[in-house]
């Protein structure tokens, strides 16, 4: 496989955007890319695109041109982002491009989503009697591993206080205040454990990334990002994930840590090497657990982590340097590329008041979606 | 109680102490819901055991949208809920609502047991709760 580069990062910022839809946010974050990386639309070789809520991404060359490129659609819930990214970088890696452009987008209605059952293969009693919602998987999941390894709620709330401290500093970010520990901790409970600060909410945004060989990365004498590891794993073997009537006795793998494994892999280091991470937060206790998923801690030593700070932008491993999902919100389609756009920005020093110290060398970005698979990047200067 | 409609058509067993209907694949593995179409074929229904031990929890502090039909009109009315899984040892660990317990009652690995509860005036669901004393 023959390296690939990201050479442009355009991103519409997140929260609401009245009078603006999806598509028309992720069009802003394509022209966006484009100008970053010193490209006309009709230079791209092909696109893949999703969102889950506003429409077939394709729908967008009426806006950016009728260049007659093949325009994939990708929809894999809130890892859409990720295999967007994923599929664009098979196909410069292939050999096949030289300039391939992922985008996603998404505009969602306020308050929790509503999955209807049928669309996952799901009986309907499960939908009717209000088992069926992603927040409470999250809370269920954070629950048990509470109890299992020693996780506090004061913990739940540092991560909240982090995100919110981050987005503060962050242009694209939806909520720019910071919020104390206190308040987060004695909001309105939505899912006991986790408060209402605890949960990121639907939102809207758009994100696209410019890819490019090196033969073309040398030929425009682009500030390249190289990634250096993609990879996307559905769900193992009895594994517990959103959207379970049931979940087997038997203790399954988790489609994160195969991700991860696979992409550490491919990148040929370790968790110990990377810089500065973006884990998904979709509330409090995911990154908690993605931080042990993912290859960076044991089971319980978040615990740790956070009391001394080591995940703030000064500590020893950042993550979720723009505020993650929990201050930028949730966009389906156009999360997983956020994360990645926070990545490219970190790595060549354009994070402003945000920006991680000591020149980062390498960042990693994690995606989870319904039902049930992960996404990995592992970006290099 | 018995003059609810389950919510569901063969969720759970008749009778006095009526059991979850879950489903043995071929190769023995434990299943639920029971499935339905294709996926059906070679499934033998299974009744699933009516004690097991909490796996975990969590509340429902806001109204559901819909798919949810619960009881109540809108956010002013609604009543929280509890919902978990328990581990039905050697068979699967179900998702259900907890009912006869507060949230602070609930521990980890507690000793569970079936039992059915309203779900609205007309209709019942199914249920776990701490199993009571005899």
């Amino acid at each position: 496989m023959n390296p690939v580069y990201i050479i442009g990062a355009g991103i519409h910022p997140f929260g609401r955007t009245d009078g603006r839809s999806g598509r028309e946010q992720g069009v802003f974050a394509v022209r966006q890319a484009l100008a970053d990386a010193g490209l006309e639309w009709r230079d791209i070789e092909c696109a893949y695109g999703g969102s889950a809520a506003s429409g077939s991404a394709d729908v967008m060359v009426n806006e950016l041109g009728l260049t007659g490129l093949p325009f994939i659609n990708v929809n894999n819930g809130c890892a859409t982002g990720g295999s967007a990214l994923a599929s664009a970088q098979w196909a410069v890696a292939s050999g096949a491009f030289d300039l391939a452009i992922a985008v996603g987008f998404d505009k969602h209605p306020r308050g929790a989503f509503n999955a209807t059952p049928a669309a996952y293969g799901l009986p309907e009693w499960y939908g009717q009697t209000g088992m069926m919602l992603t927040t409470q998987f999250f809370a269920l999941k954070i629950q048990r591993y509470m109890q299992l390894h020693g996780i506090t709620k004061r913990t739940l709330g540092l991560v909240a206080e982090k995100a919110f401290a981050n987005g503060a500093k962050t242009d694209h970010a939806w909520r720019r205040s910071e919020v104390d520990l206190d308040t987060i901790l004695n909001a309105p409970m939505i899912n006991d454990p986790l408060t209402k600060f605890m949960f990121c909410s639907p939102a809207e945004g758009g994100v696209a990334l410019i890819l490019a060989s090196e033969k073309k990365l040398r030929e425009l004498g682009s500030d390249g990002v190289r990634i250096g590891a993609v990879a996307i794993k559905t769900r193992p073997p009895d594994s517990f994930e959103v959207f379970q009537p049931a979940v087997s006795v038997k203790d399954g793998g988790k489609p994160t840590v195969l991700a991860s494994k696979r992409a550490f892999e491919i990148a040929g280091i370790g968790p110990e090497d990377i810089d500065v991470a973006q884990l998904q937060d979709t509330e409090s206790g995911a990154e908690i657990m993605h931080m042990a998923e993912n290859g960076f801690c044991k089971d319980g030593e978040q615990e740790q982590w956070l009391a001394e700070g080591r995940t703030k932008r000064d500590g020893k491993l950042p993550i979720n340097t723009d505020g993650g999902c929990l201050a930028c919100g949730e966009p389906i389609g156009a999360s997983g590329l956020r994360q990645v756009y926070e990545n490219v920005q970190q790595l060549r020093g354009r994070g402003g008041a945000r920006q991680v110290p000591n020149a980062p060398k390498t960042a990693y970005s994690h995606v989870y979606g319904a039902p049930g698979l992960s996404g990995v990047a592992i970006l290099q200067r | 109680m018995s003059t609810l409609t389950p919510i569901a058509p063969d969720l759970w067993t008749q009778g006095a102490e009526p059991q979850l209907i879950g489903g043995r694949l071929p190769s023995g593995e434990i299943v639920f819901p029971l499935p339905t179409g294709d996926a059906a074929t070679g499934v033998e229904p299974y009744p699933l055991a009516r004690r097991g031990t909490l796996w975990s929890w969590t509340s429902q502090d806001f109204r559901p949208k819909s798919p949810y039909e619960g009881p109540s009109e809108g956010p002013m009315d609604f009543k929280p809920y509890l919902i978990g899984y328990v581990e039905l040892p050697g068979e699967i660990i179900v998702e259900s609502y907890i009912v006869d317990a507060e949230l602070s009652d609930l521990k980890l690995g507690m000793a569970m047991e079936f039992t059915l509860t309203p779900f609205d005036a007309t209709r019942a669901t199914f249920a776990f709760r701490p199993e009571q004393a005899a």
